[in-house]
């Protein structure tokens, strides 16, 4: 728990930068303390993609756990994956769905493979770290949770996911919230079930269990076929960690499937770092660095007008 | 306006009718000083009155559509690009050129320049109306506009750098509206309010300073929430911040030049002779903090580049159009200032402010929407969005206009107005 430190410190520094209480000292505390790194024993989900074979079935699981509106087209037509929208790519998560599948035909390979997309529920998540109302939970069981209640829709949470997943509903002039897989908290993982998608698939594509024990799961299949798997577990290190991992086959790398390979291992919130710890700082240091100014600059006239005053 | 001057009109600038004790009412002071007739043919005389008329008629209607509609109806609803036009310009490119308040707040109370006072109320207003409707632009963009205030007493998320923005941009608004009620009492007649003003004015520009070098700052910081979004020659995650503040510096007082010569331009009857007179001068000073401001920020531009090593990006086509936005937007303006200062020329120097303004969307359009997922694909704005952006801004216009007409803004008070 010592983790969690490095968090309420930035709350802590942000705070006083509104009340402009003073945080002398804790400059560079920000970057000394370690990374929060996620609950220890979060649950997470080890996707297989060499197993899938595109049935969507995962999808329609989710549509209906999360009473989603009915899909434009049916779940069980399968021209979807060959759709393309705006800028040349495939489908992604939107309002009406928090998952989708998506196809890859891949150079020199014989079956295309496909790549089920959904929040990954980070370990130390873009959303949350930028949501200024503080809407969304990381909670102890690994899912990425959402308040609408609280939610102004500023939508500095989809910039920041890395993942492009977060989607608005745009379509509503009263109540327009967030949608994003929220790995079907409420319904599933607060009694210690797994997702609708990863019960529903009948390849057995998804594994869910603790994230640590995961990890070695992947490893060791890898191991166990070397030849197949590519030796990268997708979302081990990147930005952070996340809950949901991946693993591919050798001939279709990472990158060739939609992923992004150049996310980096920090965390999202590493980045504005930077930023967070100059906060403090410019609180503590410019008052009384501008008034000396005022006194420097002014010191003239005042001497003129004690002379003329004496 | 300008026929009645000629014809020997002057406008309110006195507590009292000349030449005798009854006070002015405030529907004259309102009119100032004409009958609502007169008020009214000055209206329709005046052509850009019809041009704003136009925008309204087009404008409003959609506006009311985007409120009864939603977002969805007014922009393409895009997840990719979440913010829009409402935000890359209402936000990132007002709030720079809104600057102006707290460097003149800073010259003038601060290091005792008095030679920038005739100027002084010129950016505070720039200041406090850029802000206004930047947050004006935000309640557009905001999907539940209602819960604006959240962030301040609901359900607070202080670790987040659009807290820091809220909370600064409310916390300055006060300062800056408090740093404006001298303009008003003096109007009004009020004594109290203008000496209490005047008695922590200090601190109030203190707080100025911290507010919007903060606030500035972390404008560019809320992009580095998106290090694989924003192209890495715009991205600099140890800079950004500092990129933002100091471009904000000579855009604030490149935009006051902007303001203050179309002031001269247009509203010539409403400057007094102290404002005229020494407005050459002003500009040229004004002129010199931005060159100085601009080479700054070209060092740390340019730093910011080697530190992250990426020369080699300067030669792809997004690289191409980094050189052009560094040459057009502060370089050129650069040399401009230089020549302008070196040879007193004022035309020159508004030339070069002019440009620096445009120069300053360039970079801030650049950076939340051209150069945005640049390796996904370009979006362009929905043309509703647009127009909606468009009577947003003639708004500020108006009130801009509105103001500068009545408060001792481009004049000085006559009378007790000690
Ligand atoms: S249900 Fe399983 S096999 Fe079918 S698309 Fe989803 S993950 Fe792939
Ligand atoms: S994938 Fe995106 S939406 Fe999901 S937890 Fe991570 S940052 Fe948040
Ligand atoms: S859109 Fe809502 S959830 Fe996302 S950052 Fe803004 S307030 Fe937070």
């Amino acid at each position: 728990m010592k983790r969690l430190n490095r968090r309420s410190f930035l709350k802590g520094g942000l705070a006083s930068g509104v009340t402009a209480a003073a945080v002398t000292g804790s400059v560079g505390k920000a970057d000394a303390a370690g990374d929060f790194g996620g609950y220890p024993d979060s649950m997470g989900v080890l996707v297989d993609l060499t197993k899938c074979i595109g049935c969507r079935t995962c999808e329609a699981a989710c549509n209906k756990e999360q009473n989603l509106p009915a899909p434009d087209k049916p779940f069980t037509d399968m021209s979807v994956h060959d759709e393309v929208r705006h800028g040349g790519l495939p489908r992604r998560t939107s309002e009406k769905a928090y998952t989708v599948v998506n196809k890859y035909e891949v150079e020199g390979r014989e079956h295309p493979l496909f790549r089920k997309v959904q929040c990954n529920h980070c370990q130390e998540p873009g959303c949350l770290t930028s949501c200024f109302v503080n809407a969304y939970t990381k909670t102890p069981e690994g899912a990425v949770i959402y308040d609408p209640k609280v939610c102004v829709g500023c939508r500095t949470c989809m910039i920041a996911c890395p993942f492009y997943i977060p989607a608005y509903s745009y379509s509503s002039p009263i109540n327009p919230v967030v949608k994003k897989c929220i790995m079907c908290y409420d319904t599933r993982l607060k009694f210690g079930r797994p997702p609708a998608c990863v019960e529903a698939c009948p390849q057995q594509v998804m594994t869910f269990g603790k994230r640590k024990d995961l990890i070695d799961l992947a490893h060791k299949t890898i191991k166990s076929r070397p030849s197949l798997y590519l030796d990268h577990v997708y979302g081990e290190k990147e930005v952070g960690g996340t809950s949901w991992m991946y693993l591919t086959s050798q001939d279709a790398p990472f990158g060739e499937i939609g992923f992004d390979t150049h996310l980096g291992k920090q965390p999202i919130i590493n980045y504005v770092k930077e930023f967070l710890a100059i906060v403090p700082m410019v609180l503590t240091i410019w008052p009384a660095l501008f008034t000396g100014f005022h006194l420097l600059a002014t010191r003239k006239e005042a001497k003129k007008n004690d002379e003329s005053v004496s | 306006m300008k026929t009645y001057v000629t014809q020997g009109f002057e406008p309110i600038d006195t507590l009292k009718k000349p030449g005798s004790d009854t006070p002015w009412t405030l529907k004259e002071k309102l009119l100032l000083g004409l009958s609502s007739g007169e008020y009214v043919k000055q209206l329709v005389r005046n052509p850009f009155n019809w041009i704003l008329a136009i925008i309204y008629a087009v404008g409003i209607p959609i506006i009311l559509g985007r409120f009864y509609y939603g977002l969805g109806w007014v922009t393409h609803s895009s997840y990719d690009y979440p913010w829009g036009l409402f935000l890359g310009w209402g936000l990132f490119c007002m709030v720079p050129l809104s600057a102006s308040g707290f460097m003149l707040g800073t010259t003038v109370e601060l290091f005792g320049r008095k030679d920038f006072k005739p100027i002084e109320r010129l950016g505070l207003l720039n200041g406090l109306l850029g802000y206004f409707f930047a947050v004006m632009f935000l309640q557009a963009d905001l999907g539940q506009p209602w819960r604006l205030i959240y962030p301040m007493f609901v359900s607070l998320g202080p670790a987040a750098v659009l807290f820091l923005v809220a909370w600064h941009v409310a916390t300055y608004l006060t300062v800056q509206v408090a740093e404006l009620v001298p303009a008003a009492s003096e109007m009004m007649g009020w004594k109290a309010p203008k000496k209490f003003v005047k008695s922590i004015v200090l601190g109030l520009t203190v707080a100025g300073i911290i507010l919007s070098t903060l606030h500035q700052g972390a404008l560019g910081a809320l992009f580095t929430y998106a290090p694989g979004k924003v192209h890495p020659l715009w991205y600099s995650y140890s800079f950004q911040w500092f990129h933002f503040f100091c471009s904000s510096i000579f855009a604030g007082l490149s935009m006051l030049i902007v303001v203050s010569t179309l002031s001269k331009w247009f509203l010539k009857w409403r400057c007094d002779a102290d404002f005229l007179g020494s407005l050459d001068r002003i500009t040229l000073g004004l002129s010199k903090g931005a060159s100085l401001a601009l080479i700054t920020y070209l060092i740390i531009k340019l730093t910011a580049v080697a530190h992250d090593n990426e020369w080699g990006l300067l030669f792809t086509g997004w690289g191409q159009w980094y050189i052009f936005e560094l040459s057009f937007g502060v370089i050129l303006p650069l040399i401009l200032y230089t020549v302008a200062i070196r040879n007193q020329s004022v035309a020159v120097a508004r030339f070069a402010a002019l440009i620096a303004v445009l120069g300053i969307l360039l970079n801030r359009l650049n950076t939340a929407l051209i150069t945005f997922n640049w390796n996904l694909y370009q979006e362009i704005p929905h043309w509703r969005e647009i127009v909606i952006t468009v009577t947003i801004y003639a708004t500020y216009i108006l009130v801009y206009r509105a103001v500068l007409y009545r408060l001792p803004i481009l004049y000085t008070w006559k009378g007790e107005s000690k």
